[in-house]
């Protein structure tokens, strides 16, 4: 395995978010943008002027708007300055980062600040979801996001009993988590006795899944600000967090993959290896002290635990269980509530590496581990089942 | 600012692109990048994963394919099979900008470009871009692409002196090397009298002043400096690559000014090193999708000056300068991916493999694209051999 290089080191020094909501009608997405790079722009510090490229993304087809970076322009600044559009689908806010890691570090651009948006509530988000499907072999079977495939795996390998309260415990702790976030979209105030009614009242989605495990189709945006060591070094208004590494993992849409009998290996999993092995990171939950995973159902989340963090037989499982993915736990996964309390997906990626980074910096606020937060791990999921991961750290360690 | 140009450079190995058609309706998109894919492996024999191409770049647009995620369709002919792959969701030149930045930063070495767009399958393209004003005001008012080229059009002809008679002369010419090129959709020529008598599509533009439907697919392989020989003994150097974006509303922008397109030169001729992009150029492609882009076009890259379209028509510019002996979009590229084949025929001059339009001895290429309404947006490849 080739080692991790780098022509130079980029750190985020920017981070704005917008409150996370089902409904933003005071705003329109330009105006909605602008409050997340507003934001971004006063956290680091700087000024628009300062910036040398603007990299933006979302799908355009969940708000049927073309090429919406033209009419962005007037909401991320862009005018006048440099400008890609990436997108991956679910994954595009890591993908972003990952980009605007990849101008910074190319010595092209000093300065990137870098957008994901979406405004769900304008579209159809299931049916756009369901759209992505190829229309002669998979749209049949497409239930936008929704599936119990994985519920269906898990029951197959742990039992019906177990794998269901692990889901009701990822989600209640979850929303344990999002009532410490006011920025987080659900917050519902669950407690864990009431697990299981919930298990029998919430209603039945597809096979296992149910609502309460499933995310929310939100709205918001998210904006960051990322630089060149050099500048760092100038000095910054908040402390930097270092991008040590990121990776990505796509997979062919086919039948195979998506339906067959032997499941192929996950791209959770594959990403984490070639991650972790370029970075010699042996034992990552030992290495991190936070993971923000990209969380859409808690079936999902408890199965990804595993693969993400290179765990074999049901230790995953075995360390939800005793709390060990807590706010006090040995890694606490998702402070800020995750994907399942809050998902405007275009910036959803995104706010994972967002919210590792305020980790990392200290400045959580009320979702703020006590623990000093030193390395942290965030991932993005999207298309059919692709993955980013990224590595942030507190020093420029490597 | 820093510039990594200099300590490394970046080379495109290959290049690949189908026949541009009017209606390929009997290949999938997917069918089309197949065959985009075999080419560049018969002409480099890479591999994927470790040591090959490692990252993909696709170009493709979810409203043109009518799939969200559009890239999520093509994995498979794209490789993106436990490999990383993002999709340049804007004109596919700015993939070439994206994937040198990516090979420049050391995060990989090898990088695969892969776009395609089936500009047939939408009924109408005007209706897409609709969708691309805001949905408040430009979407309501019926502003389109075209529409949008048309209010442009008519105050770059009032500035610049071009005439009816200018447009017909630069389609005419536009289809004479189209002619010589078998990768271009229209192919006929046109006397200019006949491009003067075809209708009206949206004053001033005539339906021959546009860029016809194409379906169309093109690929390149970049390599760093050290892996390139790997791949090719002919490698094109991308020296220089910028962007820039002008403000939405109409009515914030001068729409005969040349704001984004003047930067995006300025900044791409200032990372490649030259003075003068005029005397440096051996050939240029730009993304003429209207007759009256062409000479608008070259006069944002400093090619004549301020307001001097007609006199460059008039005094044989596109000539001089060698500007879109492919044909240029004129003669057929589609939405999303026409930029990316003006990078590709750059690099074929550059390579001595542009067949019947070879320019002798081409050192020095520019290759240009252009996205959003009426050129709000402006992206500027420099390559040298």
């Amino acid at each position: 395995m080739q080692k991790h290089r780098k022509n130079r080191n980029v750190a985020i020094i920017g981070i704005g978010q917008t409150a996370l909501s089902s409904h933003k009608e005071d705003q329109n997405q330009v105006e909605m943008v602008a409050e997340a790079v507003r934001n971004a722009l006063e956290d680091a510090g700087k000024t628009i002027d300062d910036i040398d490229c603007v990299v933006h993304g979302n799908m355009e087809l969940f708000e049927m708007q073309f090429q919406p970076d033209m009419w962005h322009a007037l909401g991320c600044g862009s005018y006048g300055k440099e400008e890609y559009r990436i997108t991956t689908g679910g994954t595009v806010g890591a993908t972003l980062v990952c980009a605007s890691d990849n101008l910074v570090a190319s010595g092209l651009y000093d300065t990137v600040l870098c957008i994901g948006f979406e405004k769900l509530q304008e579209g159809n988000t299931t049916g756009g979801i369901t759209n992505m499907a190829d229309p002669l072999w998979f749209r049949n079977l497409q239930t936008g996001a929704l599936t119990s495939t994985t519920a269906m795996e898990l029951i197959q390998k742990f039992g019906k009993e177990r794998v269901l309260r692990a889901a009701m415990k990822y989600r209640i702790m979850m929303d344990k988590h999002a009532m410490l976030n006011p920025r987080a979209h659900r917050r519902l105030g669950l407690e864990y006795d009431q697990m299981e009614t919930l298990m029998e009242t919430s209603p039945q989605l597809v096979g296992e899944l149910r609502l309460i495990h499933m995310c929310s189709q939100s709205d918001g945006a998210c904006a960051m600000i990322l630089t060149s060591e050099d500048r760092v070094r100038e000095g910054t208004a908040k402390p930097p967090v270092w991008i040590r590494d990121h990776e990505t993992s796509h997979r062919e849409e086919n039948m195979s993959n998506l339906y067959g009998a032997r499941k192929p290996k996950s791209t959770h999993r594959d990403c984490a290896e070639r991650l972790f092995a370029r970075n010699g990171i042996t034992d990552p939950l030992g290495y991190f002290d936070v993971f923000e995973m990209y969380d859409p159902s808690a079936f999902w989340a408890v199965d990804w635990l595993g693969e993400f963090l290179l765990l074999e037989g049901d230790e995953h499982l075995r360390l939800l269980e005793a709390g060990e993915f807590d706010l006090d736990g040995k890694l606490p996964v998702n402070p800020s509530g995750g994907v399942i309390a809050s998902n405007p997906i275009g910036a959803t990626a995104m706010l994972r590496i967002a919210e590792a980074a305020l980790q990392i910096r200290g400045d959580a606020g009320g979702h703020q581990i006590k623990k000093e937060v030193r390395h942290a791990l965030a991932s993005g999921f999207g298309g059919s089942l692709w993955t980013v991961l990224m590595i942030l750290e507190k020093e420029p360690n490597w | 600012m820093t510039v990594g140009v200099g300590k490394k450079r970046v080379a495109i190995c290959a290049v690949a692109q189908l026949k541009n058609d009017p209606d390929l309706w009997h290949t999938r998109f997917q069918g089309m990048l197949l065959e985009i894919l075999e080419d560049l492996q018969r002409q480099t024999g890479f591999r994927y994963g470790e040591g090959g191409v490692e990252q993909i770049v696709s170009v493709s647009d979810d409203f043109l394919d009518a799939r969200t995620i559009s890239n999520n369709g093509v994995q498979d002919v794209l490789g993106g099979q436990y490999l990383a792959e993002e999709k340049m969701a804007q004109e596919g030149l700015n993939a070439i900008g994206y994937a040198n930045a990516v090979i420049l930063s050391g995060h990989k070495d090898v990088v695969l470009i892969m776009g395609h767009c089936k500009e047939s399958q939408g009924e109408s393209r005007n209706l897409i871009t609709n969708c691309g004003f805001d949905p408040f005001y430009g979407r309501a008012v019926g502003l389109d692409y075209l529409n949008a080229a048309g209010l442009q059009a008519r105050a770059y002809m009032a500035k610049s002196g071009l005439t009816d008679d200018h447009l017909a002369r630069i389609v005419a010419r536009s289809r004479q090397w189209a002619a010589k090129n078998p990768y271009a959709n229209a192919r006929e020529t046109l006397p200019p009298g006949k491009v003067k008598a075809s209708p009206m599509l949206c004053d001033p533009i005539r339906q021959l002043h546009a860029y016809p439907v194409s379906d169309g697919a093109v690929g390149l392989l970049l390599a760093s400096e050290e892996r390139a020989r790997e791949y090719t003994d002919r490698p094109v150097w991308i020296t220089g690559f910028a962007n820039a974006m002008d403000a939405f509303f109409f009515g914030d922008r001068d729409l005969t000014s040349n704001f984004a397109l003047k930067k995006a030169a300025a900044k791409a001729c200032e990372r490649a090193g030259i003075r003068d992009l005029k005397g440096a150029a051996d050939v240029v492609e730009v993304m003429d999708c209207y007759a009256y882009q062409q000479p608008m076009w070259m006069e944002g890259l400093g090619f004549c000056g301020d307001g001097e379209g007609a006199r460059f028509i008039d005094e044989g510019g596109p000539g001089k300068y060698r500007v879109n002996l492919s044909g240029g979009a004129l003669a057929g590229n589609p939405m999303i991916i026409a930029g990316l084949y003006r990078a590709v025929e750059a690099a074929l001059q550059l390579k001595g493999e542009a067949g019947d339009h070879q320019v002798p001895d081409a050192r020095c290429a520019v290759a240009h694209s252009t996205n959003g309404p009426a050129g709000q947006f402006h992206s500027v490849l420099i390559l040298e051999a």
